[in-house]
């Protein structure tokens, strides 16, 4: 199995189509096979190992993505948002090599990964270089003759480390195929059909958004630096279809159109979004804003090569006009596992199956589902299961719902509780428009709670008043020892709360 | 067949139908299209092959084909006018109820 094979399915049944626009920039289904086939040659000298790629969303992206999968050298997409020191870490992982980048970084890096003895090193080049390389007259292009071997690592994908150091998840090229294969019908893509892309390479997201749209032969144009204006703007002039956003760029894309007097994104079919909490007041607002468009929840990790649960367009608009309690809640659920997909919840203690409403860890089995990092192999158990360390449950009608990472739970006195829970309360009282509760060291309790609270714009609020607030609605042992006040909570770009952040600042202030 | 895995590449040995293999069978069956045994991507077609007229309910380009138990599953890579078939029993399209695009 190979992506690339998905690829040249695409390239033989529909070449002409285009695969991927960059503001004025094109490349059709047939173009980017042979600008994979260009870089291909380029990378099967034998020395290097791995393909890393530091750089926002261009069609360089594809082409080495497909590239590196066709010499069969695992991709890295990194985070073009790292220090260089932070960097040095993640490239020093990837020897021998070669990266890619943009000019300026090229120009400044110039031999920096290149050991004094000159054994170790990567290679730098730009992304210009290669875009014009691929596109040279007479370019030597390898044989279509790359390895079908399911083991072959595709993709290395450092994850975004909320909770520690980055770590390098392995993605097989039988993960990311099988993926595609039970989600995604080959040219089910009408050729009108278009997708906005703003997620970055380096997130599971942006790696499965390539490789889907690939197999269903939609046009994917990408916006690399997100604003809502930019977003809108695009998805207008380009007549959008389809879009896959974080719940903050769905914030603010309802918060920009609410400024504006134009009608919104007559196109606009399909809305998926995924990679955070969304809150319920965002999703309600986007849909009775989008009133025609059909919304997808989208739960999905790293590990598990994107989605592998899903609430459905239908079960998003059911749970909105629903008066049952049990049904309406399903809008903040993640939906129903994939059809290739099985979902199990476990007792975090015992590890004994549990059945419906009762909370757990998430455990998932699939094709799809990776679970190795490098250097640490496999950590599917015996029978295939991976723990994703997310706590949960399912209803009856088998919708699950999130309860946040384990590794977040703050045990206080040997009582386990979830931050979400308080947070939920904190962000109900009138004058706080963000929270983060998190554990602190404690002395006598083993941790305490504490809590970060942004105020509404002019709103004023004390520590006494919220402990009291959160007091009168939880239980005792819940109620923030700590409660501090800043202007905004560390989110990394995809919308994810850094609460490591949130725990150091408590630590260092102490 | 020859022993085959997963992510092998075959062809029809008497159309042009391609076919990638998901799931290997895990004992040795008899895969054929158009009723002639399937053969390795890069293979040449015994000289005598001809298409059965009764295995003509073709391929279907992106189908996954599986047979009842499910040990063996494949995907048309390129079409053609064979049907296919394991020790003589036709092979059906996998069906999937079309998900929602999630990203």
């Amino acid at each position: 199995m190979n992506l690339m094979m998905l690829l040249e399915m695409a390239a033989g049944a529909f070449g002409d189509r285009v695969a991927f626009q960059n503001g004025d920039g094109r490349l059709t289904y047939q173009e980017l096979f042979e600008a994979s086939g260009v870089l291909a040659a380029s990378l099967s000298d034998g020395r290097i190992k791995h393909l890393a790629m530091l750089d926002e969303s261009t069609l360089a992206l594809p082409i080495a993505l497909f590239g590196a999968s066709w010499a069969g050298v695992p991709f890295a997409p990194l985070n073009y948002r790292l220090t260089d020191g932070e960097l040095d870490s993640l490239i020093g992982q990837l020897h021998p090599g070669r990266l890619i980048t943009d000019a300026a970084r090229a120009k400044r890096f110039g031999d920096r990964f290149v050991s004094p003895d000159g054994a170790d090193y990567i290679d730098v080049h730009s992304r210009e270089a290669l875009l014009e390389s691929v596109r040279a007259d007479g370019a030597e292009r390898r044989d279509p003759n790359w390895s079908m071997e399911p083991e072959d690592t595709a993709i290395l994908l450092f994850t975004s480390g909320t909770t520690g150091a980055p770590k390098a998840a392995v993605l097989r090229q039988k993960h990311l195929v099988s993926y595609v294969l039970g989600t995604v019908e080959f040219m089910s893509a009408d050729e009108k059909d278009a997708s906005l892309n703003c997620v970055p390479p380096y997130h599971i997201a942006g790696m499965a958004a390539i490789v889907s749209s690939v197999y269903s032969g939609r046009r994917v144009v990408q916006l690399a630096n997100f604003t809502a204006e930019s977003w809108l703007d695009t998805a207008r002039a380009q007549e959008i279809t389809h879009a896959f956003v974080v719940p903050t760029m769905l914030a603010r894309i309802i918060d920009a159109l609410e400024d504006r007097t134009e009608a919104g994104i007559p196109s606009l079919r399909a809305l998926s979004y995924g990679g955070g909490k969304m809150p319920q007041a965002v999703i309600e607002k986007a849909m009775r804003l989008f009133p025609d468009c059909d919304f997808t929840n989208a739960y999905g990790l790293t590990e598990t090569s994107s989605t592998i649960s899903l609430l459905s367009p239908e079960a998003h608009r059911e749970a909105m006009s629903s008066r049952d309690d049990v049904i309406r809640r399903r809008l903040v659920s993640v939906g129903q596992p994939l059809p290739t997909i099985e979902v199990s919840i476990r007792d975090a203690e015992d590890g004994s199956t549990l059945p419906a409403g009762e909370a757990g860890l998430i455990f998932v089995r699939g094709e799809q589902v990776s679970g190795e990092y490098r250097g640490q192999g496999s950590l599917l158990d015996d029978e295939g299961w991976f723990n994703t360390r997310d706590g949960g449950h399912l209803d009856e009608g088998g919708y699950l719902f999130l309860a946040g990472r384990v590794d977040d739970v703050i045990v206080r006195g040997g009582e386990n509780m979830s931050p979400g829970e308080i947070e939920d309360v904190l962000l109900a009282h009138a004058s706080v428009s963000d929270a983060a509760v998190v554990g602190i060291p404690d002395e006598q309790w083993g941790e305490a709670v504490a809590a970060v609270v942004v105020l509404e714009e002019g709103a004023v609020s004390s520590v006494g008043e919220l402990q009291q607030w959160v007091k009168d609605r939880l239980r005792s042992s819940r109620t923030p020892q700590r409660i501090e006040f800043w202007d905004e909570l560390p989110y990394n770009e995809t919308g994810k709360l850094l609460r490591r952040k949130v725990r150091e600042a408590f630590r260092e202030s102490d | 067949m020859p022993t085959f895995k997963a992510g092998a590449r075959l062809k029809s040995a008497v159309c042009n139908s391609e076919l990638m293999l998901i799931v290997a069978p895990s004992q040795d069956v008899k895969l054929t299209c158009g009723g002639a045994e399937v053969i390795e991507l890069g293979g040449d077609p015994p000289a005598d092959a001809a298409i059965d007229p009764e295995q003509k309910q073709g391929t279907q380009m992106g189908k996954r084909y599986t047979n009842e138990s499910g040990d063996i599953e494949i995907l048309c890579t390129k079409p053609g006018e064979g049907g296919l078939a394991v020790d003589g029993v036709a092979l059906a399209v996998k069906g999937a109820k079309p998900l929602p695009s999630s990203d």
